[in-house]
């Protein structure tokens, strides 16, 4: 018993041994392999908006069949997680939908040492989305603040004087984001300033692609999202400031005009002012090639680019 | 035991000695973990918890308006609210089907059945809330509002299956070990005094091993209030009072996971997401409490 016992310890000693110099060497095999990877190719990590997120990866996929010594890692998150990666000095280039703010940029200057650089990289109008059966063609940003924000005053569809057929309870459904997408950010400015919110209870949605589904199948709801994420399942409004302004249709001609009301830039911040790879990146990003993607993937290029 | 150690002190090898204290190690390294992750989340949300935080408004209002930029309010009563009332009806689905489960498997089954069964349960429990939570969003969400006749499937109902579905298979094999462990001589007895199948069961087994279902069940609910994933995927993720089980909700949980990406470190933001885990933390913690004293008062009955 005493015997067998001994044998028994001796053993998991021995397998725990075998089992610790596998876990090292297989750790230090893998930093070899990326190491000698290294040499070869580098790579540019890229993180950040859900709303630039299929246009950061066209660019990294189109610019690896450029370059063959550079590969771009892209990810997205939000708006907000790419700052953030960008503060702690994780990321080389972070996609931003909004612009940053003076306390991030503060924070990243302190923590990393070097000021971020912005790069407005192309332009994205924001579509305010209704399911295709909705009677309703076009909305003004004022009836827009009363749907979204606090004590707004339009609760029904009968309230925007339509009668919805497909939607028996004549509620309107609110179709929003989570608070950390920039896409939340600027809408909430762009409706109703600094000074008011959102009122609660909209289906805070965890990406622009969700929010253009569940609308394509609820026939109540209304939405925003990138332009550039229309199906056929969903309409697109045309837009106006107020009541006695023209309306104009989420297009490019429109927000190259400048007429569209909700349309932004999108912007990409480098650590410091870019060098060797990630500069000629970004180069090849505001380039006419680069800008016929952004035009490609429904998003507005850069004017004097295009 | 002590003596033991005492003989083995004196010729055993090394190896046993080390590997003891290894063992040891990890015994002790876990009630470090537990208190180790309490003091983080309690020293990260302790800030805002003692100074400045509202609390009565914390735990009565209905505003959550965290990244408002003039008025900022952190009312988290709808989330009490919604992560109660969806663990609430996904128990009133989960504990019926589990405890008749439970009860088939250890009464009625042949023992080949049996195999089969436990190893399909136990298949339940290795698929990935992720998984639970893309079912909601698309399958469920398309089957409630074919059957409900609701613009949007995604609702508390739909967070509740999901749920119950997650727990099943821990109150489902909790419960089974619980009426197994009950001895044969008990059914053997009611069997003899001329008891039915049913009245065995009824007035036998379940009064003997009700402190086993109770932990089962408990366990299960604490299973479903520190669920994460599927709820945020399934309920539609809106602050709201739910009026019924068509509601949309936000629970505690989905609230940290969606809006702590983001936030500045150490920011009041950042620190109330900390306080709603130690709300969390409470929760599970009385909840574990109540199952102890409750099976301890059982116990002591007998």
């Amino acid at each position: 018993m005493r015997i067998n016992g001994q044998i028994g310890y001796t053993t998991i000693c021995f397998f725990v041994v075998l089992a610790c110099s596998f876990i090292i060497s297989g750790c230090s095999l893998n930093n070899n392999t990326s190491a000698a990877k290294n040499g070869t190719t580098h790579a540019i990590k890229n993180k950040g908006s859900d709303t630039m997120v299929n246009l950061a990866q066209a660019w990294a996929e189109r610019y690896t069949g450029i370059s063959n010594t550079v590969s771009v890692e892209v990810s997205g998150g939000g708006s907000g997680t790419g700052v953030a990666a960008l503060i702690n000095g994780t990321v080389d280039i972070a996609n931003c939908s909004r612009q940053i703010k003076p306390k991030e940029l503060q924070l990243a200057t302190q923590n990393t040492g070097k000021t971020p650089q912005e790069f407005i990289v192309g332009y994205d109008a924001l579509a305010v989305y209704v399911h295709k059966d909705t009677p309703l063609d076009r909305i003004t940003i004022t009836q827009l603040a009363e749907i979204y924000g606090e004590d707004g005053r339009i609760e029904k569809w009968s309230d925007l004087g339509i009668s919805h057929h497909k939607c028996p309870s004549d509620k309107i459904i609110r179709i929003s984001r989570q608070s950390n997408s920039g896409t939340y950010f600027y809408f909430r400015e762009a409706l109703l300033g600094k000074s008011r919110d959102f009122r609660i209870g909209s289906l805070d949605l965890h990406g622009s692609k969700d929010v253009v589904e569940v609308i394509g199948r609820t026939p109540c709801a209304i939405g925003y999202s990138g332009m550039g994420y229309a199906t056929s399942h969903v309409k697109m409004l045309e837009i106006a400031a107020d009541y006695d302004s023209s309306y104009y249709a989420p297009n490019l001609e429109n927000v190259i005009a400048k007429t569209y009301p909700i349309a932004r830039p999108l912007y990409m911040y480098s650590l410091g002012e870019p060098t060797g790879e990630v500069r000629m990146y970004l180069d090849w990003i505001l380039s006419a090639e680069g800008q016929k993607i952004v035009e490609k993937l429904g998003f507005v290029p850069l004017e004097n680019k295009s | 035991m002590k003596t033991r150690r005492q003989k083995s002190a004196a010729n055993v090898p090394f190896s046993e000695t080390v590997i003891e204290l290894f063992i040891r190690l990890c015994g002790i390294s876990s009630i470090i973990f537990v208190f180790g992750i309490f003091f983080f989340v309690f020293r990260e949300g302790a800030g805002f918890l003692f100074d400045g935080l509202d609390l009565g408004q914390f735990l009565t209002n209905v505003e959550w308006q965290p990244t408002s930029l003039n008025n900022k309010r952190y009312g988290a009563l709808a989330l009490i609210v919604g992560t109660f009332s969806v663990t609430l009806l996904a128990m009133c689905i989960a504990v019926p089907f589990g405890l008749g489960a439970a009860i088939f498997v250890s009464e009625f089954c042949s023992p080949k059945l049996r195999e089969t069964f436990k190893i399909v349960i136990e298949l339940l429990a290795a698929i990935p809330s992720v998984v639970w939570g893309f079912i909601g969003l698309t399958l469920m969400n398309q089957l409630i509002i074919a059957v409900f006749k609701v613009p949007i499937g995604l609702t508390m109902l739909n967070g509740s299956i999901m749920l119950a579905l997650m727990s099943l298979p821990i109150i489902v094999s909790i419960a089974e070990d619980a009426l197994k462990a009950v001895p044969d001589s008990y059914r053997e007895a009611a069997e003899a005094l001329g008891a039915t199948r049913w009245q065995v069961i009824c007035r036998v087994l379940l009064p003997a091993a009700k402190n086993g279902l109770l932990a089962a069940v408990l366990l299960g609910a604490a299973r479903s209030i520190g669920e994460t994933m599927a709820v945020l995927m399934a309920t539609g993720h809106s602050v709201n009072i739910p009026t019924g089980p068509l509601s949309w909700i936000r629970t505690l949980t989905a609230t940290i996971a969606a809006e702590l990406g983001e936030v500045a470190r150490g920011g009041e933001h950042y620190q109330v997401l900390f306080i709603i885990g130690i709300l969390l933390f409470t929760i599970t913690f009385v909840v574990n409490l109540i199952a102890d004293l409750v099976v301890k008062g059982i116990r002591q009955e007998q």
